[in-house]
Formats: structure tokens, sequence, C-alpha cells
């Protein structure tokens, strides 16, 4: 059945030629594109990192205190203050404005996502091609390294490098990096994994083959040929993997191997000084660090989701072609 | 079961005996773009024992006629009007009534038969699969029948042969297993959506005999849906003809071969590709009076072949696979050489050795004077702007993300320095050469459809007039009239620029329309090489005589001529 489920008749206009130039962004394409159920989770998802990436930028702006501050002109923060009057959502063990670090957090933890995905994406993308074009022993050395890393637990690994690079703790771009690294490495092998997938599939395509009958140099088929063809999953790995960043950055801090609190704010380090408070029943230095990451995630993953069920036209819900409701694949619940 | 009746005797001159009765049927599919309606008002009736031929191009909507007798469209169709199967009007059943009406009244043999076995069951399991959702409970019985039909499908030694796994089993014999498996509950119609089109051309008679003989013992209906006007003359008691979604024509077999009344009929029927006979001159004939003029003009040959052999390494401690052995044959500047063969033969192969893509193992292959066994890339490398080569799947021969004139200048990029001025000039001048409009040139490639991209892919290969031009396949992926325009365009561009080629086909009649010589090729050795008069009319290697009978010709009457030779010749 899976010839027939997407079997649309040949010659069909692809839709992404037509309608307005900005439709052709990828993500905005697919927002254009989606109808039902899976425009509900891309729009929620979007709206939530919209929002964080607001939160992020405008940090200075918006949030009443600075992440490291424990005064202001009427004198020294409350520790543990309840939320309510000069401290919205409370403060924290150490007197900090849970608000404020809420805020600032977001600052982090995008800017550790940014880089770590930048990161991995060039390298992995990079290795995967050459690994998959040219084939031989660089390939199965490159490979066999990239399955040894996929079988250390993720987060030791991150440990180790973070350590390695920064011995533990550091300033607020030190940290950043140091994190950002460290998630580079777990996830380059997995960029590698596909981009290399898609080299090697494409390296027998007609298209491909065409390229080297008329002698086009290797590095011109990479880049011209093989490179844009490849890279069509990438948005989906790119959305999941930021989520999984942002856990992995989570869990460094609230495992102690994040940034001081002097020099940047981290959800994952205030949620390891908010476990004592939990037992004597001071649930805003927890709960609000902890929503942050749970929503950040969630919209990502949200955002990546969908994509995935949009770029699949097996999966796609479609408007019926005659009346206006949307049909619901049938299949579509059981598959996930 | 609750359905809607008709009333007897309301299907159109049948007397209410049809087993398939489609009325005003409209399937209409939602897409990312507008609905596409495939089907649009089709009335068709089978009746029982007898052969209906769906033909048409590719989206005529023929499959999805076809597929709807059984139900099997996707959720993103919409359909409406009634496909009474038996009586019961297949549209309105649900899930668990369409399970029990397949099988039990309507089964499909596929294109591809590779594809419709699971090769993880035993052929037995999957016969009896049928019969188990039907209520066969005796597992005794179900193998009892399983065997039975094996063997009325001619598979050899069914008692032993029940318990292999699908990859035990030739091409043609899997073919025979889906058509046993259509027959193990009795079917009483079979839709067969193209079920030679995958196969060699011996061995599409032989299934084609099979279908007929299903259709005289067992009283079966069959709808045949194909584009091959050849094998509907084999096997058609009715033909209807298709066209963007409608039904143009509707004859009787002989009737319409003889007098087809639409002229798209007309227009199918007039590309087909025709192989000459003795009597007639077509095809060869007029060729052989055009190819005297730009006769070979004695140069040293362009591909010189001595006892090649291409070799593919296979695993440890194990002969390799002899995709070519010991092929001789000579390509002289200017010249059309066809390469016929069935699938695996090795003609692809050695296509790909002259283009460098597959590596020649053995003997010696002289490419404009470069020996291609044990070739490097960097030394040849110059040389592969004197060759052009055409693939056969024209859909994925161009990178989708270039338009198409990037895709045809990237020869003059890689291999020239002309300005982006000269550049778009002589695109224009191939896009001209091959008859597409100029703005074509800023499409992408899915935006054209299969004939433009393949005259396309002729410009790209063409682009740095090339001496020797590899076409490998180019209009098989093609509809026939596609194709007739197709090779008109090919022919008059090798008179006009005076290239050599290498034609490579499994389609005898489109070979003998353009090469001067034809080199046969069966399992990797060339069995005759000659005139294409010659070979075609007068074959010497019963391979050939045998390969030539095999094709249907689009002739009723001839065909059934032809049948009792070819069966003359298998004795």
């Amino acid at each position: 059945m899976t010839e027939n489920t997407s079997a649309p008749p040949p010659e069909a206009p692809v839709a992404d030629r037509t309608g307005p130039a900005w439709s052709r962004i990828p993500v905005l394409r697919e927002l254009r594109q989606s109808v039902g159920l899976q425009r509900g989770m891309l729009v929620a998802g979007l709206a939530l990192c919209l929002l964080f990436v607001l939160m992020a930028l405008l940090a200075p702006l918006v949030a009443p205190y600075r992440y490291n501050q424990l005064a202001d002109d009427a004198g020294t923060f409350a520790r543990q203050a309840p939320p309510g009057d000069g401290h919205l959502w409370g403060t924290t063990v150490g007197g900090y404005d849970v608000l404020s670090r809420v805020i600032w957090g977001a600052q982090t933890a995008l800017s550790t996502v940014i880089i770590a995905v930048v990161a991995a994406l060039f390298l992995g993308v990079l290795l995967g091609l050459v690994s998959g074009y040219l084939g031989g022993w660089l390939d199965r050395v490159l490979v066999t390294i990239a399955d040894a890393i996929y079988a250390f637990p993720t987060l030791l690994l991150a440990i180790v490098i973070s350590i390695m690079i920064s011995g533990g703790q550091s300033s607020k771009w030190g940290g950043i990096i140091a994190a950002a690294l460290s998630i580079t490495v777990v996830f380059i092998p997995q960029y590698f994994r596909v981009v290399r997938a898609e080299t090697v599939r494409l390296k027998a395509e007609p298209f491909v083959e065409a390229a080297q009958v008329i002698g086009t140099p290797t590095g011109r088929i990479l880049s011209r040929h093989v490179l844009r063809n490849a890279t069509r999953s990438l948005p989906l790995i790119i959305t999941l993997n930021a989520s999984e960043a942002i856990l992995t950055l989570a869990g460094l801090g609230f495992l102690g191997f994040g940034i001081l609190p002097t020099s940047a704010a981290e959800w994952g380090y205030d949620l390891n000084r908010a476990i004592s408070d939990v037992a004597s029943g001071i649930w805003w230095t927890g709960v609000f660090p902890g929503a942050a990451i749970v929503l950040l995630v969630l919209g990502v993953t949200l955002v990546g989701e969908s994509l995935n069920d949009l770029a699949d036209p097996r999966l796609r819900i479609r408007r019926r072609a005659i009346g206006g409701a949307s049909i619901e694949n049938r299949d579509e619940e059981e598959q996930r | 079961m609750s359905q809607r009746t008709p009333a007897p005797g309301d299907a159109p001159e049948t007397g209410g005996s049809a087993v398939v009765d489609i009325r005003d049927l409209r399937i209409t599919f939602a897409t990312d773009a507008d609905p596409v309606r495939a089907v649009d008002g089709v009335d068709l009736t089978v009746r029982p024992g007898e052969v209906l031929a769906v033909v048409g191009e590719s989206g005529s909507g023929k499959t999805v006629t076809g597929k709807s007798i059984l139900g099997l469209l996707p959720e993103t169709a919409t359909v409406q009007g009634a496909v009474l199967l038996d009586g019961q009007d297949v549209t309105t059943l649900s899930g668990t009534q369409l399970r029990q009406v397949r099988g039990r009244d309507a089964a499909m043999v596929f294109q591809e038969p590779s594809s419709a076995l699971n090769p993880v069951y035993t052929i037995g399991w999957q016969l009896t699969e049928g019969l188990r959702a039907h209520g066969v409970r005796s597992k005794k019985a179900a193998r009892a029948k399983a065997i039975e039909v094996l063997g009325q499908v001619g598979i050899p030694d069914p008692q032993s042969r029940v318990d292999h796994y699908p990859h035990q089993f030739s091409g043609g014999q899997k073919q025979r297993i889906v058509i046993a498996m259509a027959l193990v509950l009795g079917s009483k119609v079979i839709v067969a959506d193209e079920p030679t089109t995958a196969l060699d051309v011996t061995v599409q008679a032989e299934i084609l005999d099979l279908l007929r003989r299903v259709r005289t013992e067992f009283d079966t209906a069959i709808v045949l849906i194909t584009h091959n006007m050849g094998v509907v003359a084999d096997l058609a008691d009715r033909v209807a003809v298709m066209y963007q979604g409608k039904v143009v024509e509707e004859a009787p077999a002989r009737a319409l071969f003889a007098d087809p009344q639409h002229s798209y009929t007309r227009a199918l029927l007039a590309a087909v590709p025709a192989l000459p006979t003795r009597a007639g001159s077509a095809g060869v004939g007029e060729r052989q009076a055009t190819a005297e003029d730009p006769q070979p003009d004695g140069g040293a040959p362009l591909v010189q072949a001595r006892d090649l052999h291409v070799v593919y390494p296979s695993r440890l401690g194990r002969p390799g696979f002899h995709a070519v052995a010991g092929a001789s044959f000579e390509i002289a500047p200017g010249e059309v050489l066809g390469l016929v063969g069935e699938s695996g033969s090795g003609k692809t192969t050695i296509g790909r050795a002259i283009a460098g893509l597959t590596r020649a193992t053995g003997g010696s292959l002289q490419v404009l004077g470069h020996e291609m066994v044990g070739f490097r890339e960097r030394a040849f490398r110059p040389l592969r702007a004197r060759i052009g080569f055409v693939f056969q799947d024209p859909a994925t021969s161009f990178n989708p993300l270039l338009t198409i004139a990037d895709c045809i200048a990237e020869p003059l990029m890689v291999h020239t320095s002309a300005t982006p001025r000269e550049v778009r000039s002589r695109v224009a001048a191939l896009l001209d050469a091959v008859h597409l409009p100029q703005h074509f040139g800023d499409r992408y490639p899915h935006e054209l459809s299969g004939g433009q991209r393949q005259r396309a892919s002729l410009a790209r290969a063409l682009a740095l007039d090339p001496e020797l031009l590899i076409a490998d396949e180019p209009t098989s992926a093609l509809d026939v009239s596609v194709q007739a325009r197709v090779l008109e365009v090919f022919t008059e561009l090798q008179e006009r620029l005076g290239f050599a080629a290498l034609f490579i086909s499994h389609d005898l009649a489109v070979v003998g329309m353009l090469a001067r010589r034809i080199a046969v090729l069966y399992r990797g050795e060339p069995v005759e090489l000659g005139e294409s008069a010659s070979v075609l009319l007068d074959p010497q290697h019963s391979y050939t005589q045998r390969l030539l009978a095999s094709v249907p010709v689009p002739d009723p009457v001839a065909q059934e001529r032809r049948r009792e030779e070819l069966a003359a010749l298998a004795d």
C-alpha cells in the first residue's frame, strides 16, 4: 500500500513554486501547506519558540533585574522570598530574582543551541559528504568512530568534554562554548549519518552519474549536485537536536558542570539549587526554570515533529478535494 | 450485507451478466496544489470470460480506474459514481465488506511481481493466506489447493516448489505465482495492471499465453491495463481507449485496430514503432536508404571492443558475476549501432563501460583511442567532452534543484571557459535543436513532461558536439506517442550532426528504426551482429529468432499468426 498512498497522478505541479516568495522559505512553506492538527502543532511550536527568542533578545529590557543582581536601591534581596511585591516569581536561596534568571536563561540556552547545532551541522555535513561520496577506508574509519561515539552515554561524554575544555565551571562564554562543543561532539555522528546515507543514495542517482559522464570534477559534483540534494531532511534533525541540546545543557548545569550563577543565568543550575527547597515547600524556585525548559523543548519538538510529518507526502494531511474538511490519515496515529 | 442492488438488466448491452459495471465514475485526488481529476465520467462493463483492455498513456487514469474495482484507492481520492462488482457497489462498502469482496470476486495482478510477493514467506504460505482469510480452516486442504493452482499456472514440480521463497523464482515465474494467487480463490475478475511491462519480451509472451488460458479455462474476466498496443492485440477481446480521464473510444479489438474511429486512437496506433516485415518496407528499408548518405568515412573506429569482459566482484571466495563475457564490436564514426538484449544481458553494462561508469575488467576496450581496461579517471577526463550520454529515466537524470538551462550548461561550464553570454546562446541553440521552446530553460526538471525532459537530456548530451553518443534505453520510460517524438528528434539530429551512437534498447522495433547495424546480446555474450535488415528479417541465431517472434505486433490478426509461429519455434 505504500505505493498507493503516495500516488497523486504524475505531472502534478509541485506546490513550492506557486504562491508568494516568502512561502518558499523552508518553515514558512510548510506553514502555508499545513492543514488541521498538523497546522495546530506547527503554529503552537513556532509561537513557543518565538516567545523564547523574544525573551532572549529583549532580556535586558524585560527582565526586572540582572541575572546576577543580589541587591537594588532598596537594599539586599530577601532570600527565598515568595512571589509577591518586588519579586514577581520570588527569589532563590542565593537571593537571585527568579523571573530575571528565567528570562536571562533563555539567552544562555539559545546561544548554546545555536553554537552547538551550527558547529555540528558544518562538521557533520562535510564529513558525511566526503565519507559517503569517496567511500573506501576513509568511510569505514569515520563510520566506526561515529558508531563508537553513539555507544557512549551522551551526557557522560558531554561531562567529560566539558571538564576537558573548561575544567568544569567557568565564565559565561567559556561555559556556553564548553557546553555547546560537548553537545556538538555528540551530534556530529547524527548529521554525519544522515548526510552520508543521502550521499550514498545520491551517488547512484542518474543525475550524479550524468555529471560524472560529463567529467565534472569531484568537488563540483559534491557542492553543486550532491550537497543541495542531501540536505533536505536536515531541518528536521536540527529542530530535534535543538531540543536535545537544551536538555543536555540543563543536564550539565544540574549536575554542576555548567556556568557559574555570577557569569550567566542557566536553568539547570537553578534547578539544582532548588532541590533542597522542594522539601520545605518553596515551589517557585524549581517550577519556573523547569517550566521554561519544558516549554522550550516542547516548542522546538512540536516544530520538528510537524515538519517531519509535512515533509512526508504520506503523512501530510490535505484538504479534501471536494468539500472543505480535511482528511485525517487513518494510519497516522498507529505509525507514530 | 446491505448494498444497492441494481435491477438486473439495466447494465447496457449485457443483459445483466456483467461482472464489473462501472457507471459514471469520477475520481478526484487532493494534492498540494489544485485537486486533480484523474477519472472523469467513465462507463465500462466487463462480462465473464472477457478480456477488456484499458489503454492509454501515463496519467490517463487507467490504473486508477482499475484499482477502483477493488476499492484500492488512496485516502486522498474522492470517488463519485458507482463501481458494481458482481452487483455490489464497491464504492459504498465498508472495510470489512471490501476485504470479503477482494480475492473472492476480484483480484489484482501487479506490474512488478518481485515487489508484490513478500520475500520472507514461502509462496505456499502466501497462496494459502487468501484461503485462510476467506474461511478455509484446514491447512491440508489449503496446501493441496495451492499446489493444484501452481501446477495450473505452469510452475514445474509444484509439490516441492510450493515451499520455496520468492527469490528462488525467476521474474516470469513470480508473475505466474501472482496470477495463481488470483486464481486460488476463484476470482470472477482479475485486474491486471501492466502485468508484463517489467518482464522481458520472451517471458511476456509466456505470461500472455497463461492469461489467455486462464480466461478460457476458468472463465475469468480480465481487465488488462496496459500501454502496449501489441499486448492489447495479443490478448484483448474489447478495448477501451482512455485519454485524460475519459474513455474516448470503446470497440472490439479487431474492429479497433482495423478501423480506429477517434483521432487519439489513430495517433496512438500510428506512434507504435513497427517491426519490419519481409513484405513491407517499413522502418529498416527507409532508414537504409538515408543511411547510405553519411557513410562511415572509413576513419579509425571510435569504439573498438575485443573480447571485452566485465566482471562484477562478488563475495570473497566466490567467482564474480560475468555481466559481459567476450563481446567484440566496433563503432565507426557517424554510425549508429543498436544493442539489443533482455534484462541481464549486459547491454547497459557495455554502455556504462564505454562511458567509464563501470570498469571493464578483461579483454580490450578502446574508446576514442583510450584503453578503458584499467583506466585512470584523471587521464580519461579530457576525452569525456567527446562522449555524450542519455540516461534511461529522464525523471532522475536531472538535478532537481537546477533549471533545465543550468543542467544543459553544465558540460560547457566544466569543459570550456565560455562567458555566461556564450553559454546562454549555446543553451538557446541546443534547446532549439531539440525543439523545446526557449523559456523551458528557466523551468525546473519536474515542470517538464517525460518526453520534454528526455529531449532536454539529449540537448545536454550534445552540448559539446560529441563524436559519440551513448543512449541507454532512452525511450523505455516514455509513452509510445512521446517515444515517437523523441526518436524523431534523435534521428534528425544524428543525420544533421553526424555523431556516432550506441543505441541500447530492449525494443527491437525501436532499434530497427534507428540503427544501421544491430548487435544482439544474450547472457553477456553477443550472439548476432549484422546489418539491421538482415538481423531483423533473417535472424540466424535461434535466440534472435525467438526474440523476434515474441514481440507482439499491434494487429490482432497478424499477432494470431505470429503466436502460432512462436509456438512452432518453441517445439
